[in-house]
């Protein structure tokens, strides 16, 4: 009897639960970014003049994608823009005032209420154009708040930015105008960050590097030998990674820039693993067999590996330990101590621990959110083993969203900075790849096809 | 150990019978063929010639290993013509060595004015015992390292996310601890590494914990066993190096292993 009874509280928490989940996946960007309405904006193709005009392909596609993947502004639709559209201030034409009171006002020219009325329904207007001066592409963009009763009072930004004559310089101009736009709309911009991660591709597991969008590929270590479980210190300078070269799994700290390897003495150990920084980027915070009593817990030491403190100790596996990067004052890792492992969250000094998860499945690789309030993390509860897809949750609520479903096996989810993106390893068909998408689950894309790659960590852009 | 010299003093006694016994048979068969019987003075001489007598023909030894000889030893009487086979005209006495590659009957046959006689004695040739080259003892030739290779009882198996040691676990590596033993009888200088392994399922980073876990959990047996723990390294590959690469629970059980590698 009290089982039945306690079968239904079950079932009514796991439906009080999907509701929860169904209702908050949407949501879940305006939450993170605690925005209420996502503005609308509208941005149309650009022109070039004179030999300007051969780059605009790639200008464009740019621009738009770079606002798109933004998860701080809704893209209006291109079919439904105005015929005529301004490549400059000065093709606005203010209407007429009515010659009569109680008539409309007479149009004379493209205006702000092109953009702002229906069907449009815009709230902003990115527009402007490009030429070629002094050997150099130019562009001249302005985005205006078409919202705004006058031209004045209309314009948000409006700036001249200058690159190469060519595809690359056509790109990184419309980057740097898309990140003017988006600091309006409170994003931090992800120019110059780059993601670190695992690949294969050599025939070795070695560290990679690579632009955001996932150009500009490069190897970091060449240690020849299994090199792997990256992180990266919150002022992006340091890469922490877990090496095999020379037998035993052990950390090395590598410069981010240069690969240069950085001084990290290792305790003796059959295992020191899985090291991350702390908010201060001076200590790093590990997995380690130190103790010798036959258990990987969880210990904190300098960057270089001196002055280790040990954390937890425990008859479990302990791994994956991560300091809020907010409060630097608690932690979150994975933990065998109840059984599969699941996320738990201590603070500093190794006390007041709790588990986040239910226990069910395997929770594994959390992820702070930049503002210390939410974790992404992959888990298989409700799949079978190995199966694992990417969760959201705010670890004061321990409220949970799915991000990832029915595509592959999800794992290792990081990050970007400007706290709306993730970066995730992604195993569909057989091979392994790093993808990005916003925090609601949406603009999945792949950015690696050579070899296997894994564990993607990202780093802000280095100052 | 006064059972055992008691012991000792029945089996020499009895030895020392047996070698009495066996010198005695060995005088029986030396004993020498019957001469023959001494004419009668008496008698009269006859005037039909007498037939041919074989006084003796023997082979010693009747026995022989190939390559190595027998003398055939005749005595005849009243022969003009003494033939053996194989060999051809002898004397009416003699000895000739032989030593053929095959057991051989030796038929003499005497023969003269009174008739013919014959008879055989056959040769018995064996192949000869070669002393077996002394089988090489095993310890000098063969390596620690082939030792290992050849004997060892293979990986010991884990349940999945477990690293308690199964009762078949438990066989396999006690079978290894003799072995890892016999293999430090014969180089002290020896040592192992217990590798931990998982399959796919779990995460990257925890399998390496968990790794860990069923390589100490192994050395651990092998030390109780007797193994010294200072010639057993553990190391975990956690899921980075697995023996086996589907999709299903008969590959993912081979990955879930503690597996001992010689160090060289």
């Amino acid at each position: 009897m009290t089982k039945k009874i306690l079968f239904f509280i079950a079932v009514g928490f796991l439906a009080a639960g999907a509701a929860l989940l169904l209702a908050q996946q949407s949501d879940i960007l305006s939450v993170i970014t605690g925005g209420t309405r996502i503005p609308a904006i509208a941005a149309p193709d650009f022109k070039g003049a004179g030999d300007a005009g051969r780059f605009m392909p790639a200008f464009n596609a740019t621009l738009f994608s770079e606002l798109e993947q933004s998860g701080r502004l809704q893209m209006v639709a291109k079919s439904l823009y105005p015929l005529e559209v301004p490549q400059q201030p000065s093709d606005f034409k203010a209407p007429e005032a009515p010659a009569r009171r109680g008539e409309q006002p007479r149009r004379v020219g493209p205006w702000l209420t092109d953009w702002f009325n229906p069907p449009v329904n815009a709230n902003y207007l990115a527009f402007g154009y490009t030429a070629v001066q002094d050997g150099r592409l130019v562009l001249f963009g302005w985005l205006y708040n078409v919202g705004q009763p006058d031209i004045a009072s209309a314009q948000v930004v409006g700036k001249v930015y200058t690159g190469s004559l060519d595809d690359d310089g056509a790109r990184k101009v419309a980057r740097d105008f898309a990140a003017d736009i988006l600091t309006q709309f409170g994003a931090v911009s992800l120019a110059g960050s780059r993601i670190h991660f695992v690949s294969d591709r050599t025939g070795n597991k070695e560290i990679w590097s690579m632009d955001y969008d996932g150009s500009n590929q490069k190897q970091l270590t060449n240690f020849r030998s299994i090199t792997t479980m990256p992180s990266v210190s919150p002022d992006g300078r340091l890469v922490a990674c877990t090496t095999f070269a020379r037998g035993q799994p052990e950390i090395v700290v590598l410069s981010a820039e240069s690969g240069r390897r950085l001084t990290f003495y290792n305790q003796r150990a059959s295992m020191n693993a899985n090291a991350s920084f702390t908010p201060d980027s001076k200590h790093v915070i590990f997995s380690s067999t130190a103790a010798g009593d036959g258990y990987a817990n969880i210990y904190m030491a300098d960057v270089n590996g001196g002055n280790l403190r040990r954390l937890t100790q425990v008859r479990a596996v302990e791994v994956e330990p991560k300091v809020n990067p907010k409060t630097g004052q608690d932690v979150v890792f994975v933990s065998g101590r109840s059984g599969p492992p699941q996320v738990y969250r201590m603070n500093i000094e190794g006390t007041d621990i709790g588990m986040l998860t239910t226990g069910e499945g395997d929770a594994v690789n959390p992820a702070w959110h930049p503002d210390g309030k939410f974790i992404a993390f992959a888990w298989t509860r409700g799949f079978e083993p190995g199966n694992f897809n990417i969760f959201v949750m705010n670890v004061a609520t321990r409220q949970l969203v799915q991000l990832t479903s029915g595509q592959g096996r999800n794992e290792n989810p990081v990050w970007a900075p400007d706290g709306v993106h993730l970066a995730y390893s992604s195993r569909r068909g057989g091979r392994t790849s790093i993808f990005t998408m916003l925090a609601d689950g949406t603009q999945q894309k792949q950015l690696t096809s050579q070899g296997n790659n894994e564990k993607p960590v990202w780093a802000k852009a280095i100052q | 150990m006064k059972q055992q010299r008691s012991q000792i003093g029945r089996t020499s006694m009895v030895a020392v019978a047996l070698g009495l016994s066996l010198f005695a048979v060995g005088c029986k068969k030396k004993v020498p063929a019957p001469a023959a019987p001494p004419t009668p003075v008496t008698e009269p001489p006859k005037m039909t010639p007498r037939a041919p007598q074989i006084g003796s023909f023997t082979v010693e030894p009747s026995r022989v290993d190939r390559g190595q000889s027998a003398t055939l030893r005749w005595s005849t009487s009243d022969a003009t013509d003494v033939n053996i086979s194989g060999i051809g005209a002898v004397n009416a006495q003699g000895n000739r060595s032989v030593s053929p590659n095959q057991t051989t009957t030796y038929t003499l046959t005497a023969k003269g004015p009174g008739g013919e006689t014959s008879r055989a004695v056959t040769l018995t040739v064996g192949e000869p015992v070669v002393p077996r080259p002394a089988e090489p003892p095993k310890a000098p030739s063969m390596t620690w390292g082939q030792l290992w290779q050849t004997e060892n009882a293979g990986d010991a198996y884990f349940d999945y996310d477990k690293s308690d040691i199964r009762p078949d676990a438990r066989e396999t590596l006690t079978k290894n601890a003799d072995v890892i033993k016999r293999v430090f009888g014969l180089d002290a200088g020896a040592s192992f590494t217990v590798e931990g392994h998982c399959d796919e399922r779990g995460s990257a980073e925890y399998n390496l914990g968990l790794g860990d876990r069923r390589a100490t959990a192994a050395k651990e047996l092998l030390t109780q066993l007797g193994v010294a723990a200072d010639k057993l390294r553990t190391i975990s590959y956690g899921k980075e190096r697995p023996t086996c690469t589907e999709a299903n629970e008969s590959c993912w059980q081979k990955n879930r292993r503690a597996h001992i590698e010689p160090v060289r």
